[in-house]
């Protein structure tokens, strides 16, 4: 994938004049600098959030899960809604580092690395939800097909929780080898140019003893290649399967034949708003404005629009397919839903997730830094109320109107969503003083076609 | 052939030519070991030496297996009988048949005792008369393990001994008796025959001593109209399977109106069964009434009619059957319907029944001339009921003579009259004035604190007694346990203060055997706990009364006036009189009709709460909140939370006993406010002023949507006349989905996308649920709440929504006059904007609405959806049919819950046993004596949920295999503990694989349907479609 021919009309991918050496220096720069005060301020703040988070855990596992305020009609709210957002969010990596490689996407090169950061930072966030929302967590390993002494006793492989499991640790496990392949050649270079004895020390553990060979390029290729071809399954499969624990069961509202490509969707629309959110502050932190161009934040933002559109389509499907069906409870249920006790709940997530990225059809805001921080705020918000919507205003009215009733969330649901939050952030903050944020070796293989300084010399020399 | 046998010594025998087998076999002895040739040899025993390591390890082992000798396991003080009883077999219940007679409650009575403990009550149906019981009654063995019980007797606050106790009374009545002065004996209601026999004695000991007897809640009207009618002060019986024409005035007969128990003959008449022309019959009932009763809730027909109008009312039909004109102004319609009612009546004539719970004499005094003029066969009026025989007038007189001074020593049993009196402060100041005081109780409770003595007495299942709760019926009360403190019977007491040798029981045996038995076996009467005589004793009774005498009494009744509002007291399912108010099981009852629990309330009419500004609200949680009325009257002001009840006639408001009871109480069970401080002259119509306080109260409601939303297939209902002339696709249609382009039911196997189960062999449990017979009372509840060992979560997690209920019984209330208007006004929505206005206000109940009641507990689907879900099969499919849940599998998803169509399914959110935070039965050694022994208690973060009572059918299977045989015919009927309790039949439970059990012929009903057929789940329990005896059409 070296240098090819570009043509002259698409903007450039690098600019700033940049040479292979002033790429160099740029992404280390973060790495070998010093973090300044805002930084540890955000960092402050994510480690209480992340320390709140776990002091409620620890609550809810000690005293059961009583502590939150689900009840006999609404035996999920917040944790399973929190589960599938941070699952959501995960999915924007995989899709830039597979799907787009495979499709040949060159301006992902600037992006990927810190979009698959936070695909795994957002999936140990996920899989905390269905470790601590069990009754009896420290049994969490029924879950695991192990061979025991007691028979036949086995998991049940009918059971779209089950499939959960094993969905999340393959796109876990695929996601951070994938990650750390595309690593390497970063954590080399980054060794090569440090000088204190103890980063050396780390910097050459974590890149694995890459030399720089034309072997290990070789390889590195191949490998990214059919880890590309593995993990773009996956981004289809997990939100899927993670629709599966909905459309499988007979709940009206949840039992939709919809809901996986919707599932996808609205994945791919929260997980590109989250990589808007965290490059755009990056981006101005850490002076990584000529990697991450505004045509990247533009192209994010088309992405988001397009998305959400699918989502606001599986919306009015959804609708449709209640009323065609001429099923009452199914009719009710999302009748319910949108006048129904929690109505405000659902024209928010209609506000965020349809009206909102509808704005991006204009260039002018879809080429605009603040608003685009504006918007992917906006969406994820409303993508957390998608899933509160679907679980909690399915669950609270269902069948038996005798058993109808609401939930409310208590101090423990709200800290241990804020926790994630936190630890979220905790982690990024801290991969971005230490990881090269950026693939500054596959954006070198860019800069001679894409990059500002090169494209000029072309058109001024033919 | 011992020649021939071949000992084997050592495997040297095989080889043959070893000499040493021959020198074996020739030397009888065998040598010493040559251990002194051994020790003397001193030079060598020098040279050997034990090396370091052998040492070492022989001081290992020798260490280790000294240590592992002197471990000892842990521990559990279990002591053995020294004499192990005959018929106490660890495992194996026994059951005693006994009755309860607590002054409220009488029922006949099954104990069932595990290990010598008392822990399920079950209806003795061997018993003729009252073997029903209700949920007090089903939750009174947890009375006995109330940890706030008395310990023993006391004496101004500080623990005696009996005998000083005995001592100081017998001195005491010995001088009141050589003063003359008068002693009051004040007890509850006995219907005891033998206790009656040992008052009379103790009178003749002592003469200035009087009894009065005093029901908390009074039906001392009743008795005295029919004392003036008849000559005998007692109370008619009454068998409602004989009426066609069921007529109610503010009677909640199917409640505890004249003690309760009408139910059994009640339902009798009300289950459409088809003759031979395929028709079916069944009584219409009528109620007019103030508040929604459960009688009301089951009434065909229900008009909503103020106190004063219920007197008009009675007074109209009395004179529309004698023909006379009754002054007294009703609105036209409700004249029109009172006109109506009088008209049924005299065309059913003997078949027709009125009753009343209007406490003014002259009512009852109509309704016995109005069923006279019937000849009326539900009319028992030569079978009296016993059960109440209470004297306001006395009682009120007591008070009077006891400040005075004029009574100056009282004695107490089985009554708490500085609770239960309207006026009990005067009462309270009377007996301090007394010279003595006793009173005999179980608790600490308001009337025990005010007395100088304090006798403890023994719960039912540890005394012994008698009951002629219906003349002629006799039911011995036997002990199940040895008192579990230092307790003392009242009769024995008695007894004692007479200086009598015999014991209570001897003197009951003896009275039975030569009073009641006659001749016949003491000990089969025991054990059937039930003796019926032949003789009948009131047969003088047979007087009618002629109609015209009370045309006077009718003129009279509705005379009184109504000023405002008028208040209507009355007793709930859960409390009854508020005996049993420290019983959490009871507390945490919801309420059959508002489905609340944890509290009383006054309930008001939506338009009486709008004009007064009364206000009902949920939270963000969906709990209940309200505001508080101020309610005055008699110079007494009581601050009540409120409900606004569909149904509550406008002018009226209604607050039950009960609750408000603070001695003897732990501190979460003291909820509620005391009603009995408005029960003026045991008058249960009052007249009161009701003004808003701008206050919150925080409600425990189970139920927090009223309404079926049109959702017919839920309960599906349809009324007499379509049900003997339409086809049954017009009244129980199946769903029906499209199979390549052909309809086809729902329940066919075509459309289903699982593979069946095959049921064919061995059994497969089924419950019948029949709409018509379940009249709400409750006592499945509470039943299945004592076998289970469910869990009491307490107010705050009840208002969470998180009772742990295995069985619930879901009132709806319908939005237009009926049901069925509400399903026809769903399916005729058309367009969005009609939806949105039609569901919201169908979200309303209507003002006199039509009432439904459906018990609903795990359907045990034979394609459940919960089984699917689990990601570690612990919910699995039983070969029974049943729903199977393993408690140690449970990781605790919640997932099969949330796909729970029936919602049904129950979480332990906490830790509820052993945890102060849940400080109620399972929290204390006392109170976890209850706990059933055959079901696990579930620990925090599982699921539970019904299991078809599989202890009870597994103990079943396990009988019949022990002793070598097949399960029997209907040996599995009413195994499960609902079904068990459940007096009227409404639930049936059973084998449909034995073709001739009870559930397998009901099945074949056409009125069989099941709940949310539609989902396909294929459920194990059947409902009835429920039939209403309405005009409509």
């Amino acid at each position: 994938m070296a240098s090819h021919y570009e043509a002259p009309i698409r903007k450039p991918l690098v600019t700033g004049n940049k040479s292979y050496h002033d790429v160099s220096v740029d992404i280390s720069n973060a790495v070998e600098g010093k973090a300044n005060k805002q930084w540890w301020i955000v960092f402050s703040i994510s480690m209480t959030l992340f320390l709140w988070g776990v002091g409620c855990i620890i609550y809810t596992i000690s005293t059961g899960i009583g502590v939150w305020g689900l009840n006999k009609t609404v035996g999920w709210a917040w944790d399973i809604t929190n589960f599938v957002w941070w699952i959501g969010i995960g999915h924007a990596g995989t899709l830039i580092s597979a799907v787009l490689l495979l499709f040949r996407q060159k301006w992902r090169f600037a992006i990927n690395r810190s979009a698959e950061a936070m695909t795994i930072f957002s999936v140990i966030q996920a899989g905390l939800f269905p470790i601590i929302h069990m009754g009896r967590p420290w049994l969490g390993f029924y879950m695991l097909p192990i061979p025991n002494v007691y028979g036949n006793l086995w998991v049940n492989f009918n059971s779209p929780l089950l499939w959960d499991v094993f969905a999340i640790s393959t796109y876990l496990s695929v996601s951070l080898v994938f990650w750390w392949t595309g690593l390497l050649p970063d954590f080399a270079m980054i060794r090569d140019r440090a000088v204190k004895p103890f980063q050396k020390k780390i910097y050459s553990l974590v890149s694995f003893g890459w030399s720089g060979r034309a072997k290990d390029w070789q390889r590195f290729e191949e490998v990214s290649l059919v880890l590309a071809g593995l993990a773009t399954p996956l981004v289809l499969s997990v939100h899927t399967i993670v629709s599966f624990d909905f459309a499988t069961s007979v709940v009206p509202g949840w039992h939709t034949t919809i809901f996986p490509p919707y599932f996808v969707a609205g994945a791919i629309f929260s997980g590109f708003a989250m990589v808007n959110t965290l490059l755009i502050v990056m981006r101005k932190v850490s002076n990584l404005e000529n990697y991450i161009t505004i045509q990247h934040i533009e192209l994010m933002n088309i992405v988001i629009m397009i998305t959400g559109s699918i989502v606001g389509t599986a919306y009015i499907t959804e609708l449709f397919m209640a009323w065609y069906s001429g099923v009452e409870y199914e009719q009710y249920a999302f009748l319910n839903r949108a006048t129904g006790p929690y109505w405000w709940a659902y024209w928010s997530m209609m506000t965020c997730n349809v009206f909102s990225p509808q704005l991006m059809w204009f260039k002018k805001l879809r080429t605009s830094i603040v608003f685009s921080f504006i918007i992917s705020i906006v969406v994820n918000i409303g993508m957390w109320f998608e899933r509160f919507v679907i679980i909690v205003t399915s669950l609270h009215r269902d069948y038996l109107p005798s058993s109808w009733t609401m939930f409310t969330p208590t101090f423990v649901d709200i800290g241990i969503f804020l926790g994630t939050i936190g630890f979220f952030f905790a982690l990024f903050l801290l991969y971005s003083r230490t990881f090269p944020v950026i693939s500054q070796a596959e954006v070198k293989t860019i800069l001679k076609t894409s990059g500002d300084n090169y494209k000029k010399l072309r058109d001024k020399n033919g | 052939m011992g020649n021939h046998k071949k000992y084997w010594k050592s495997e040297i025998e095989l080889s043959s030519d070893n000499g040493m087998i021959d020198d074996i076999k020739n030397r009888e002895f065998v040598d010493k070991l040559p251990s002194e040739l051994f020790l003397s040899d001193e030079k060598n025993l020098k040279n050997t030496n034990t090396n370091r390591r052998d040492f070492l390890k022989y001081l290992g082992f020798s260490t280790a297996a000294a240590t592992l000798a002197s471990c000892e396991g842990p521990v559990n003080r279990s002591i053995p009988y020294v004499v192990q009883p005959e018929r106490i077999v660890p495992g194996i219940a026994n059951y005693y048949a006994t009755s309860i007679a607590d002054g409220f409650d009488f029922a006949n009575v099954l104990v069932k005792t595990r290990e010598g403990r008392p822990i399920k009550i079950e209806n003795n149906t061997k018993a003729k008369v009252k073997s029903s019981s209700n949920a007090r009654v089903q939750a009174s063995v947890l009375s006995m393990y109330d940890s706030l019980r008395l310990k023993g007797p006391m004496r101004e606050g500080k623990e005696i001994s009996w005998e000083e106790l005995n001592k100081n009374i017998i001195e005491e009545l010995e001088s009141m008796k050589a003063n003359n002065s008068p002693v009051a004996l004040l007890t509850q209601t006995f219907a005891s025959p033998s206790t009656s026999k040992i008052i009379k004695d103790f009178k003749r000991k002592y003469p200035n001593v009087k009894h009065i007897v005093y029901d908390a809640i009074s039906e001392s009207t009743a008795l005295d109209a029919f004392e003036i009618a008849y000559g005998q002060r007692a109370l008619p019986s009454y068998d409602f399977s004989y009426a066609d024409v069921i007529v109610s005035v503010g009677a909640d007969f199917l409640g505890d109106w004249q003690g309760g128990g009408h139910d059994l003959g009640y339902v009798k008449g009300r289950v459409p069964v088809r003759d031979k022309n395929n028709k079916a019959k069944m009584s219409k009932h009528f109620q007019l009434e103030s508040n929604m009763s459960i009688s009301g809730a089951n009434a065909d027909k229900r008009i909503m009619l103020t106190p004063t109008q219920q007197k008009i009312a009675l007074a109209k039909i009395f004179g529309y059957i004698s023909g006379i004109n009754i002054g007294g102004e009703l609105p036209e319609k409700i004249d029109l319907s009172i006109k109506q009612v009088a008209e049924s009546l005299i065309n059913a004539g003997k078949k027709g029944i009125i009753i009343t719970g209007i406490d003014d004499v002259n009512a009852h005094l109509l309704t016995y001339a109005i069923n006279d003029l019937l000849r009326s066969l539900s009319y028992k009026k030569n079978e009296l009921s016993l059960i109440r025989n209470g004297n306001d007038k006395e009682v009120l007189k007591l008070i009077k003579d006891l400040n005075n001074q004029e009574v100056k020593g009282i004695i107490m049993c089985g009554v708490n009259p500085a609770y239960t009196l309207a006026n009990s402060d005067d009462f309270i100041s009377g007996i301090k004035k007394a010279n003595f005081s006793v009173c005999f109780s179980m608790k600490n409770d308001e009337t025990a604190l005010e007395s100088k003595w304090v006798g403890a007495v023994p719960h039912y299942f540890e005394s012994w007694g008698d009951n002629e709760m219906i003349s002629g019926n006799f039911s011995l009360t036997q002990p199940t346990i040895r008192p579990l403190f230092d307790t003392m019977q009242f009769q024995d007491c008695l007894l004692k203060w007479m200086s009598s040798e015999s014991s209570f029981y001897d003197i009951i045996k003896d009275n039975w055997e030569n009073n009641i038995l006659n001749n016949t076996s003491w000990n089969q009467a025991l054990h059937d706990g039930f003796f019926k005589s032949k003789e009948k004793k009131y047969e003088n009774i047979y007087n009618y009364l002629d109609l015209s005498d009370y045309n006077i009494v009718a003129n009279k009744l509705p005379s009184s006036k109504s000023l405002g509002l008028e208040l209507v007291l009355y007793s709930k399912t859960g409390l009854g009189d508020g005996q049993q108010a420290n019983n959490p099981w009871l507390q945490e009852f919801p309420d059959p009709i508002t489905r609340v629990s944890w509290d009383n309330y006054l309930t008001v009419s939506k338009a009486d709460a709008k004009e007064l500004g009364l206000k009902n609200y949920n939270v963000s949680n969906g709990a209940l909140d309200s505001n508080y009325a101020n309610i005055k009257a008699n110079g007494i002001n009581l601050k009540v939370p409120v409900i606004i009840q569909p149904g509550q006639a406008k002018g009226s408001v209604g607050l039950a006993f009960g609750y408000g009871k603070t001695n003897g109480m732990k501190k979460e069970m003291q909820v509620g406010v005391n009603a009995y401080k408005l029960y003026h002259n045991f008058n249960s119509f009052q007249n009161v002023e009701i003004e808003p306080v701008d206050d919150n109260h925080e409600f425990a409601c189970v139920q927090l949507h009223n309404t079926l939303m049109g959702r017919g297939d839920i309960i599906k209902e349809t009324n007499l006349e379509i049900f003997n002339t339409k086809d049954i696709e017009e009244w129980n249609s199946v769903t029906k989905v499209s199979l390549n382009h052909i309809e086809t039911p729902v329940n066919s196997p075509d459309v289903d996308i699982w593979d069946e189960f095959d049921s064919s062999i061995g059994h497969h449990f089924n419950l019948s649920i029949d709409l018509n017979a379940c009249t709400g009372c409750g006592a499945c509840v509470i039943a299945c709440h004592a076998e289970n060992n469910v869990p009491v979560v307490g107010k705050s997690e009840v208002r969470r929504s998180r009772d742990m209920h295995w069985l619930r019984i879901d009132r709806y209330y319908s939005s237009e006059e009926t049901f069925n208007k509400d399903n026809n006004r769903k399916d005729g929505i058309s367009g969005l904007s009609d939806s949105l206005s039609v569901f919201g206000q169908m979200e309303e109940p209507s003002n006199n609405p039509q009432v439904v009641f459906q018990p609903v507990m795990c359907q045990h689907c034979n394609h459940a959806p919960c089984e699917t879900v689990c990601p570690v099969a612990a919910t699995s499919h039983g070969r029974q049919g049943q729903n199977h849940m393993a408690y140690n599998r449970c990781v605790g998803t919640r997932y099969c819950a949330n796909n729970c169509p029936y919602k049904v399914r129950r979480f332990n959110w906490f830790l509820y046993n052993n945890n102060d935070e849940f400080d109620f039965n399972m929290n204390d050694d006392l109170g976890k004596m209850v706990l059933n022994p055959d079901v696990v208690v579930r620990s925090r973060g599982v699921m539970e949920k019904c299991s078809f009572c599989i202890q009870s059918t597994q103990a079943v299977i396990l009988k019949a295999k022990r002793e070598g045989r097949t399960v029997k015919k209907g040996e599995f009927n009413d195994t499960c503990a609902c079904s068990a309790a459940c007096s009227t039949g409404a639930m049936k439970f059973g084998d449909i694989n034995d073709k001739e059990s009870q559930v397998s012929v009901l099945k074949e009903s056409d009125r069989v349907y099941h709940l949310l057929e539609s989902v396909g789940t294929k459920p194990n329990v059947f409902y009835h479609v429920k039939v209403r005896n309405t005009d409509e059409t």
